[in-house]
């Protein structure tokens, strides 16, 4: 949250406004939960933004946030990165569900260009994550972190610099801001697929992304930049990774969604592939 | 006998009105059975709307500012004063310092802007937006046309009073007001929330009646359900 209205203060100067206050995520959502009339439109209506969550939790809850801790290794098993993998699709699927069932055609529209473009964005993604598997020899992240141990030159940054490009290429389009943010940009068909999610719904979407965007910094940084050893150290770390994304939205306009879809499957996938083939 | 000629006359316009996609139809389900739809009835939500009591105390204060301090505005411009919110999001302006947001869908909005004066055609789509509105929900009438009609008040085709048709919480007058007089009245809503005076879509609810008889007898050609959710 706090991270989502920096990134719009750091919008409003750069286009030389003034821009929201840091607190008014906070208040936003407050206001969301507080609304007096909700209207469902049946029983997937109400599952898609709970399903949404779901997959902003489950990431999280998988993920190994602190490296060498017992506590917050939270659930990370030997083969959770394809689990995390997994959840960061899952939510996308609940909310096409639900959106579906609002009956709005503008959310039909949003479903198609979201999941289109989704899944062009998981292409570079899965090939880096291949590439990092062939080269650490495992689909642990607590492994792959302790492989990264040892000094900035072991990061997977500088070990593996190709799948590092690829991956962080990808996660622009995962976080969804400027060049990428076509789906859901408020003045686009009118917000994609939310169109008809309101009150407590769009409460629950809003509270979702918040989890998401963490979750989805602390694996990159797990992943590629050497994970993180205390707090101060995650919160650093996951700040710039998210910024990464911000900087380049303030910069570049929107692509069209057919733009996008061919951007990601060229650049991106042929560096993935690269990744992977030197380690064939 | 004028009472009968306006019956005939709305029959005359339900029939030549009714928009092919609202009329009674016949379709075969799923399983093969066939089964009548009207949609005025089965798409659209015919309750009325229910009052909503405020809570007590500071939970309701609480609430009240939290209303207050983000204000989503739709994104429906009518009249001629839709040219003086563009303005609002420019670096001369800037609405976002105060909370104020443009939202494209009446699902997630709460703010309404009449901003000037409203043709019956646009009344009826002014309507069933703001009817879509989650409550609690604020109109701010932005123009002298709002009030009492200003330089089309004796225009065929425009209405004179909006609190006829809406209840209105914030009128700006002016012809057009300027962005500030619009800042200021986004202040002055503000501070009707947070006193515990944004109470006009409760207030839509009990009136109801009224609103809809002289929502209906402006617009001839009503077609849609009474109250579209």
């Amino acid at each position: 949250m706090l991270m989502s209205s920096t990134m719009r203060r750091i919008i409003a100067r750069v286009s030389g406004r003034i821009g929201i206050p840091w607190y008014q995520p906070w208040i936003d959502l407050t206001k969301l939960y507080s609304l007096r009339t909700q209207i469902s439109h049946g029983t997937m209506f109400y599952l898609g933004p709970v399903f949404r969550l779901m997959g902003g939790v489950g990431m999280f809850l998988f993920m190994p946030m602190i490296f060498g801790s017992d506590l917050w290794s939270n659930y990370s098993f030997s083969g959770d990165l394809v689990l995390i993998l997994y959840f960061q699709f899952f939510g996308m699927l609940g909310m096409a569900l639900g959106a579906g069932e609002g009956g709005h055609p503008y959310s039909a529209i949003g479903i198609s260009r979201g999941l289109s473009q989704f899944t062009t964005i998981e292409v570079p993604m899965t090939l880096a994550v291949i590439s990092l598997a062939i080269q650490y020899d495992t689909l642990s992240i607590a492994k792959i972190v302790e492989a990264q141990q040892g000094g900035i030159m072991h990061w997977t940054l500088f070990t593996n610099p190709f799948a590092t490009v690829a991956a962080m290429l990808s996660l622009l389009g995962a976080f969804g801001h400027s060049p990428f943010n076509l789906v859901k940009a408020p003045n686009e068909i009118p917000i994609g697929p939310p169109t008809e999610y309101h009150g407590t719904f769009l409460g629950v979407l809003r509270t979702n992304s918040a989890i998401l965007h963490v979750a989805e910094a602390a694996l990159f940084m797990n992943l590629f930049f050497g994970g993180a050893s205390n707090w101060f150290e995650l919160i650093i770390k996951t700040f710039l990774i998210y910024f990464w994304s911000v900087f380049v939205g303030t910069v570049f306009p929107r692509f069209r969604i057919e733009q996008s879809v061919v951007w990601f499957l060229k650049w991106p996938t042929i560096i993935g592939i690269i990744a992977i083939i030197i380690y064939l | 006998m004028e009472r009968e000629f306006d019956k005939a006359i709305k029959e005359m316009y339900k029939e030549k009105f009714l928009a092919p996609e609202n009329e009674v139809r016949q379709v075969s389900a799923p399983d093969g059975s066939i089964i009548e739809i009207d949609p005025l009835k089965d798409y659209f939500c015919q309750e009325r709307p229910k009052e909503h009591k405020p809570r007590k105390g500071v939970v309701e204060d609480f609430l009240n500012w939290a209303r207050a301090e983000s204000l989503w505005v739709l994104g429906f411009g009518t009249g001629c004063g839709s040219i003086e919110i563009p303005p609002l999001v420019t670096p001369r302006f800037d609405m976002y310092r105060y909370g104020v947001q443009m939202r494209p869908t009446p699902r997630q909005s709460n703010v309404f802007i009449i901003s000037g004066y409203l043709s019956v055609k646009t009344l009826k789509r002014a309507i069933r937006s703001y009817e879509q509105m989650p409550s609690p929900k604020y109109i701010i009438a932005l123009g002298s046309c709002t009030i009492n009609g200003g330089m089309y008040w004796d225009s065929y085709n425009t209405i004179n009073r909006l609190d006829h048709y809406m209840p209105v919480d914030v009128y700006i007058a002016g012809c057009m007001p300027r962005p500030e007089a619009l800042l200021a009245g986004f202040g002055k809503l503000k501070e009707l929330i947070k006193s515990g005076q944004g109470e006009k879509a409760n207030e839509y609810a009990r009136n109801f009646d009224w609103y809809k008889a002289n929502q209906k007898k402006i617009i001839r050609d009503w077609n849609m359900p009474d109250y579209n959710w």
